[in-house]
């Protein structure tokens, strides 16, 4: 059985490689590669898979799961400048792929050995755009 | 691996209708969608790629190019047109929203870059409480 539970928050970015251009940059990544960055709604949908607690009927205690998504993503992401004020986005460029995969590396420990695992994670950057990952799968 | 959806939006209008049927059974299997001069919808397409994050630009995708072949054989193909009598290929289909995504896919799989990922899925929607999902693999 999958269980999801959604976080949101809100952050700028800058979508640009340092090592081309700023013509190049712009070529490739649009209106996204401002210099100054631009700025998300991101909503972010966390499905672990189990099986549900023969003793509570729970697939996993949603209050801890929401304290896992707030500590690890929320509370160090949420009106922040990704490039700027998160790790390892002084280096990785911030791409939605790029945040999903981040997202997915601090949540999976979490799930390392517990009653259930983390299954996948979708990240919408708008209503008409979003990523999943399944940690490579 | 990772997957990226995008959405699309194009407003056009149809009917369901099969003509082996009689009036009355159309009637009857279609409802209202079979009212004689059609009714429209805004639809939405959802194209789901799969494939690898690119080192150097950090994306699975490159979103303009993806945007440019869509629009031009999806979004600017239907949009505001009548998809029974407009389009070609309902001549001999039933334009439902199934079918309908079945020959969106189908446009786009047949002129799919190599250098794309891989095309996963096609989802469309007629209204917000249904959606229909064509999966690449069957």
């Amino acid at each position: 059985m999958f269980i999801t539970r959604r976080a949101e928050f809100s952050a700028s970015h800058i979508c640009s490689n340092p090592a081309l251009t700023t013509e190049q940059n712009l070529a490739v990544y649009g209106p996204a590669a401002n210099a100054n960055g631009h700025g998300h709604n991101f909503v972010l949908e966390v499905t672990l898979a189990g099986e549900p607690d023969p003793v509570t009927g729970m697939v996993y205690d949603l209050k801890d799961l929401k304290d896992i998504m707030n500590q690890e993503v929320v509370d160090p992401m949420d009106h922040r400048h990704l490039n700027y004020e998160v790790k390892p986005f002084d280096k990785v460029i911030p791409t939605t792929e790029n945040l999903a995969v981040e997202i997915w590396k601090r949540l999976n420990p979490h799930f390392s050995s517990g009653p259930a695992k983390l299954y996948s994670i979708r990240l919408y950057e708008t209503d008409d755009i979003f990523v999943d990952y399944r940690g490579g799968q | 691996m990772i997957q990226l959806t995008r959405a699309y939006f194009f407003s056009a209008s149809h009917r369901l209708h099969v003509p082996q049927f009689s009036d009355e059974k159309n009637q009857a299997l279609f409802g209202k969608c079979n009212n004689p001069h059609g009714h429209g919808h805004n639809y939405r397409v959802e194209i789901c790629v799969k494939g690898e994050i690119d080192p150097m630009s950090g994306r699975v995708v490159d979103l303009a190019a993806m945007d440019s072949l869509v629009n031009d054989r999806v979004v600017k193909y239907f949009d505001h047109k009548y998809i029974n009598q407009d389009m070609p290929e309902f001549k001999t289909l039933v334009a439902t929203t199934e079918v309908l995504g079945e020959v969106i896919h189908e446009r786009l799989s047949t002129v799919w870059p190599k250098d794309f990922p891989t095309l996963d899925k096609v989802g469309i929607q007629e209204t917000k409480r249904n959606r229909f999902t064509i999966p690449s693999s069957k």
